[in-house]
């Protein structure tokens, strides 16, 4: 009789965090970003169900500034799994023009993610949130509960949270409260990648380098997909052998130059470079400790 | 973050095929630290996470002050604790080595903050108990190590820290180990581990360094790699408390759960609470395939060869049957800004039942510092004492010390839904029916061999001569 292996310690840790927000909340929803993490969520979630079908539906909140392999990839993906899609964007923001460029990112993001997210939640009338989110990504993350409260206005409490001990969630709620919940909270970026190799877990092509037309700027590499993201005085198109170290919209997430094309290369490639994935995002970097802010309002 | 795995790699020559390979079999070790904010917890910790690899670089970038890594900077991730320069909340750091990896909670080591240590302490293997060589022992040190052993936590390290204030002095390190053993004796820690160290200069972090020729053993990342925990809870008897019941047609039927403790392997005969019917395990259902044995804590799907009615709450177990009752002692934490209130309205939360609750007195408070019990009505946050827990329905469960998933709970608030505190039970109440009966079938079971009847004699005389030679079975 062995030990389990970190990962099989942690997948079934995370299927019974699962199981028991399936079973404790009224209607529960799974965010879903189409990036490694939530790939990895969902086959956690097949597992703890199986021979059943996934009990819950999927929300993505929809910018509508996604890469379009992303777009296609999860459209195919929800429909191999037959689970339900719930695609939400704020519409009305976006009809007036919100754009990164135009609003800056933080407020941006602020509008077609958190607002979204929030009124995608309360139009479903969810009372729980499977959200992907570890805590190695973000030092503000490092302190968040794996049952994180969120009060009637979607907002987070740092400073007055829920103890946490055993295995015992405290998943009471009322009315308009809710819990997000991140079943993957003890995994590292590493054992993503691993499990997502063991497993052999369909992710969007964009993870693996390709040579791809490419915007560069200083050292950015921005893949041109929408209008409004123009060439600016020193700017220049070059094909490129990159990938994407993690998935945002097209406009703020930056490449990173790489010949990893398969999935060893990938993890090897982590291995060597050593940078935090959250590095090329541009969105963690507005002002000190700008992550805790952002979900103290909402953000997940 | 297995970074740390190889010495800096270029992924030319770095074969990651043999490296997935060994990753497979990586064992992990959860452990806790506790330390006061002035015992250089975060600073040793930091170094960890350095000297593993374990920090990025880009956070690294954020942490230079001066031109020198200020360690601490790594791990204070909060605004508020950054202004105020100290740990507030427990936070969970991951690393990784070739040989394990890693979970840390870091908890913070002031008073106020009992529940945090709890909190860590609850899922922890191990604990790093830090204490400061030049100030010596402390009232703090005493509570991390009883809140840590109260949890249940079966290895220690006692991380005498700050050696470079006290010159590396032998008789200093000496002194406090003579000071601290008996105690640690006394609340019942068995496997502990005194170690010098420097965490700023890194003196038997990572690497031994040249302070210390007097201090032979191995240092704290070795140890940590190497110490060889059990896993306890695999050889208790076999407990799974049903989360789920998974239906998806009329043809299957399997009650999902994490085994909390035991084996289980198809054919083996359980016992299913509260109906107390008995049946045998057909199949372990997983997504990977049907499994010949399962373990905790794995999360697995049981069907049975009988239609018995399980739902959600219910409890599946084998070979010595839990304890059942509606009163039961408990160890408690507390948690709550809120005083425990023996006229309020709580839920227990306990395995996979949440059940309606109230406490019927608290017996006595405990004395952390001194591990006196003192006469106590209530119990103020992070205070620790014994009390009785009535609930509305039976709940079934082993002592905390036996079992720590079918012997832990959170009570909760009803009116605020607050986490109120977080219990260890005890037994059932003493002198109850119910405590008596627990007594009796655990009695008989022990002294009945497995599979045959208990006949009594009409005749008393001959009766009492059977159950004499039971008792005697048993206190053998």
């Amino acid at each position: 009789m062995s030990r389990l292996s970190h990962l099989q310690a942690l997948e079934a840790e995370s299927i019974h965090i699962i199981r028991e927000v399936a079973s404790e909340f009224q209607r529960p929803v799974m965010l879903y970003s189409i990036g490694k993490d939530s790939s990895v969520m969902i086959r956690l979630a097949q597992k703890a169900f199986y021979p059943g079908p996934i009990p819950f539906p999927l929300l993505h909140v929809d910018t509508t500034y996604k890469f379009k392999e992303m777009i296609e990839f999860r459209d195919r993906f929800a429909a191999e799994l037959g689970v339900k899609l719930i695609v939400h964007s704020n519409h009305s923001a976006l009809a007036a023009g919100a754009n990164p460029f135009r609003l800056g990112t933080e407020r941006c993001c602020g509008l077609l993610k958190t607002q979204a997210l929030l009124d995608g939640l309360r139009a479903g009338g969810f009372d729980a949130a499977f959200g992907g989110a570890r805590r190695d990504e973000e030092k503000s993350r490092a302190k968040e509960r794996i049952y994180s409260f969120r009060d009637s206005l979607g907002q987070w409490d740092p400073k007055n949270q829920r103890p946490e001990l055993w295995n015992l969630f405290n998943s009471r709620v009322e009315p308009g409260e809710s819990i997000r919940v991140f079943p993957l909270s003890n995994w590292t970026e590493m054992d993503v990648w691993q499990y997502i190799h063991e497993e052999n877990i369909p992710i969007v092509p964009l993870n693996f380098a390709k040579e791809r037309k490419m915007l560069v700027r200083g050292n950015s590499l921005i893949l041109p997909e929408l209008d409004f993201v123009k060439p600016q005085l020193g700017d220049r198109f070059e094909v490129v052998k990159c990938r994407m170290r993690s998935l945002g919209c097209s406009p703020c997430t930056g490449a990173i130059r790489s010949e990893a094309d398969t999935l060893p290369k990938i993890i090897a490639e982590l291995i060597a470079v050593r940078n935090s994935e959250r590095e090329n995002r541009v969105i963690d970097h507005d002002r000190e400790g700008s992550m805790e802010l952002k979900k103290r309002e909402g953000y997940f | 973050m297995s970074a740390a795995s190889v010495e800096q790699p270029s992924p030319q020559s770095f074969d990651v095929e043999q490296f997935l390979a060994a990753e497979k079999s990586k064992g992990l070790l959860r452990l806790t630290t506790a330390g006061s904010v002035d015992d250089g917890k975060s600073t040793l910790i930091g170094r960890l996470l350095h000297d593993a690899k374990g920090a990025y670089e880009d956070q690294l970038k954020s942490a230079i002050r001066g031109g020198e890594i200020d360690f601490s900077l790594l791990t204070d991730g909060l605004r508020a604790e950054r202004e105020q320069g100290i740990t507030i909340d427990v936070a969970y750091r991951y690393f990784a080595t070739p040989k394990r990896k890693f979970i840390l909670a870091d908890t913070p080591g002031h008073e106020q903050y009992t529940r945090n240590m709890a909190t860590g302490a609850s899922t922890a293997e191990l604990a790093i108990i830090l204490l400061d060589a030049h100030r010596g022992l402390t009232t703090q040190s005493r509570r991390h190590a009883f809140i840590a052993t109260l949890l249940g936590i079966p290895y220690f390290v006692i991380a005498v820290n700050k050696m470079d204030l006290v010159g590396y002095d032998q008789e200093v390190f000496n002194r406090i180990r003579a000071e601290f053993e008996p105690f640690l004796e006394r609340i019942g820690a068995k496997n502990y581990y005194f170690l010098p160290l420097s965490a700023l200069k890194g003196d038997n972090v990572v690497e031994p360094g040249t302070h210390m020729p007097w201090f032979q053993g191995p240092c704290l990342l070795e140890y940590l790699e190497t110490v060889e925990t059990e896993n306890r809870s695999m050889h208790a008897p076999f407990r799974m408390a049903v989360q789920r019941v998974v239906r998806p047609d009329q043809n299957f039927r399997g009650y999902a759960g994490q085994i909390g403790s035991g084996t289980i392997r198809p054919g083996d005969e359980v016992l299913a609470l509260p109906s107390g019917r008995r049946t045998k395990v057909r199949r372990v259902v997983t997504f990977d395939g049907d499994l010949e044995m399962a373990h905790s804590p794995m999360s697995v799907t049981l069907t049975l060869a009988d239609e018995i009615d399980i739902s959600r709450g219910d409890m599946i177990a084998s070979g010595t049957p839990p304890q059942t009752a509606k009163t039961f002692d408990a160890t408690m934490v507390w948690f709550d800004a809120h005083p425990l209130d023996p006229a309020h309205d709580y839920l227990v939360k306990h395995t996979s039942n949440t059940v309606a609750a109230r406490v019927d007195g608290v017996r006595h408070m405990i004395n952390v510092a001194t591990l006196d019990t003192e006469p106590a009505a209530s119990l103020a946050m992070n205070e620790i004492g014994v009390v009785r827990i009535a609930t509305a329905k039976p709940l079934f469960f082993d002592p905390y010390r036996d079992n720590r998933v079918s012997g832990s709970f959170i009570l909760i608030d009803r009116k605020t839904n607050h986490t109120a505190g977080a219990g260890m039970i005890l037994a059932a109440a003493e002198g109850s029916l119910e405590d008596a009966a627990n007594r009796l079938v655990r009695l008989v079971r022990a002294a009945v061999p497995k599979g045959s009847q208990l006949n009594l004699p009409s005749d008393d005389a001959q009766a009492i001569e059977v159950v004499r030679g039971l008792l005697k079975g048993v206190l053998r």
